[in-house]
């Protein structure tokens, strides 16, 4: 240790006086890795970039004209999905909200119900039942949503909001990450304390516990409302009232009409460009004081 | 003074059940139940008796493994499944490459406009992957895409992105565009929990960066990248919604481009039920030994280069 110590120091006092004088700048920037990772952001900027500028282009504008060239059809095409059966689109983008805002919620609270329960209490089948809720995670949602579907339908529950939230809810990821952050944030002596100061258990969850998971939880919320924002797959095989589809389900089937009638298309562009300015919007925000680390199960030790 | 201790201990030992109370309801009745419900009816069809008219003319009875075999016969299931092996085949190394790369610059020295380009590369795991297909799939339009103006302009051929060949990477890119962000947080942030000192010696002994990540920083990180590439298996393979957009783009993507589609197609449209369920299952069951398998055998040359 001692010598690594010595190793540390003695090249460390040789740059110094290099340092000083300014080094060029190709020692300042690493050129190589910035680069990479520029083009990589244009890369993933490109179709969001080309969204909002082909957003704002007239559906005659859109066949025509330079594609990274702004058009003067914004207003109007606004305008048109407003219009477009009776404003359905806002109708699609409430659903989403409800759908992904109400259901990561609910998964949040279940979420961290489990994980608390898991890190803090040795109890008989705790490992067991753990291994269970992560399967989950391994089964692919197909073989999942056509029973769900059936058994939804003998319960008379499809074609409803309910058949699109239900079985959102449980995420086995969510109830692994909630150990994880329980088993980081919540020491034992402080559960061990409330209990002799004499608080029950809910109490304790509550008042103590809850408080300290609250940065991992907000970490699942996220992953959870991305989740059901994004989830196509569910709602297309439980619905088919459109006043209650996703946003997702709603732009699928406006494309698909596209594909007949091209003028349809500046709305599916207009609506992809307004479906994806919330999410950027979330994250921008939020990554201001949550860290895109936490993600992945990363904890602060 | 000894009830409410025992009260109080009896309150103990039930709270992680009652709080796992909920996620276990919820399991039973949303995983547990629907699997087996499937499963059970993989072994079912249905039964016509005469012309069929008439209540009781069709009846459930037993399959066997009937819908199983003929699901192995069905040259549209199983070349949906090829598609899906080859798309897989472009997807995960090209996506979980450039993820290991991506995280590797993000972690290397002086590097600049990280926390621009990190949040950039993360984007599109925030946008659904309709959406996604959609934009891709209208830039793979020569109508409306920038990229074949380019072509044009430049006098080059002109391929089209959305048949044969091209089509696969086409779909691939969508995926690549899609998972890289999320694949390069997860690889980075377990680069962040390698301690300096690790690497400070080999710096000190003169080591290039690139050497650093290639015997350091990969090494280490192995753990992350079999998990990145196990749960990018079980996505992979189950690909139903880019496809699945990209059909009224196209005339080649059809209702069963992936075993998926197809799945969806034998039980909303041809009604049976009980073909999709035996589907399905195959599809569970493919995934599960594929990504497990994965699993194993990194697991072993892990153990392997231990020992050596």
């Amino acid at each position: 240790m001692s010598s690594l110590a010595i190793r540390k120091a003695q090249p460390a006092a040789g740059t110094t006086p290099g340092t000083a004088q300014g080094p060029p700048l190709r020692r300042r920037i690493a050129l190589v890795p910035t680069v990479t990772l520029l083009i990589g952001a244009i890369y993933t900027l490109l179709p969001v970039a080309w969204v909002v500028i082909a957003s704002t282009k007239s559906g005659h504008e859109l066949f025509s004209t330079f594609t990274f060239l702004p058009g003067t059809g914004f207003t109007g095409n606004i305008k048109d999905l407003n219009a477009y059966r009776g404003g359905i689109y806002w109708k699609w983008m409430g659903n989403s909200a409800l759908y992904a805002g109400l259901g990561a919620l609910l998964s949040t609270a279940v979420s961290a119900f489990s994980g608390y329960a898991i890190a803090t209490y040795r109890f008989r089948g705790r490992e067991t039942m753990f291994n269970v809720l992560l399967a989950g995670v391994l089964m692919p949602p197909v073989i999942l949503a056509i029973p769900q579907y059936l058994l939804l339908a003998k319960a008379n529950l499809t074609d409803s909001y309910l058949s699109v939230l239900l079985p959102q809810i449980l995420s086995p990821y969510g109830v692994y990450l909630s150990r994880i952050y329980a088993a980081a944030a919540v020491p034992a002596d402080v559960v061990e304390a409330g209990r002799t100061d004499g608080a029950g258990e809910w109490r304790i969850f509550t008042r103590i516990a809850l408080p300290m998971m609250i940065p991992g939880m907000v970490t699942v919320f996220l992953f959870q409302f991305v989740a059901v924002w994004n989830n196509f797959l569910l709602p297309y095989i439980m619905l088919s009232d459109d006043e209650k589809f996703p946003l997702t389900l709603g732009l699928y089937t406006l494309l698909e009409q596209g594909s007949n009638t091209p003028a349809l298309y500046t709305l599916v562009i207009t609506g992809a460009f307004l479906a994806v300015l919330p999410l950027i919007a979330l994250f921008l925000v939020i990554q201001r004081f949550w860290s895109l680390d936490l993600l992945s199960g990363a904890v602060k030790s | 003074m000894t009830s409410t201790a025992r009260r109080r201990s009896y309150g103990v030992k039930g709270a992680p059940y009652a709080f796992l109370l909920p996620a276990t309801i919820l399991f039973t009745v949303f995983f547990a139940l629907p699997i087996g419900y499937a499963l059970w009816l993989s072994f079912r069809k249905v039964h016509v008796s005469g012309l069929g008219l008439g209540a009781g003319a069709r009846s459930e009875v037993w399959a066997g493994f009937e819908n199983y075999t003929e699901a192995f016969q069905d040259s549209e299931f199983l070349h949906g499944a090829l598609r899906v092996l080859g798309y897989g085949c472009i997807v995960v190394p090209v996506m979980l490459g450039l993820a290991l790369l991506f995280a590797l610059m993000l972690d290397s020295d002086k590097v600049r406009l990280t926390s621009f380009t990190r949040l950039a590369i993360f984007l599109p795991y925030a946008i659904p992957g309709v959406v996604a297909a959609l934009m891709w799939g209208f830039l793979y339009l020569p109508d409306v895409s920038p990229f074949y103006y380019v072509l044009e302009k430049l006098g080059l051929p002109q391929p089209n992105l959305l048949d044969g060949g091209p089509l696969y990477l086409a779909l691939s890119n969508i995926a690549v565009w899609g998972g890289t962000g999320f694949n390069m947080i997860v690889i980075y942030t377990s680069l962040r929990s390698i301690p300096a000192e690790v690497y400070e010696a080999a710096k000190l002994d003169g080591a290039t960066p690139l050497q650093i990540a290639l015997k350091i920083k990969i090494p280490m990180v192995a753990p992350s990248l079999v998990l990145t590439f196990f749960f990018s298996i079980i996505a992979t393979l189950q690909v139903f919604n880019e496809p699945t957009t990209l059909k009224p783009l196209t005339n080649s993507v059809n209702t069963s481009w992936s075993p998926l589609m197809k799945v969806y197609q034998d039980a909303f449209h041809r009604g049976d039920i009980y073909s999709a369920a035996a589907e399905a299952t195959l599809i569970a069951l493919a995934t599960l030994v594929l990504s497990f398998g994965f699993l194993r055998a990194a697991n072993r040359r892990n153990k392997q280069e231990e020992a050596a």
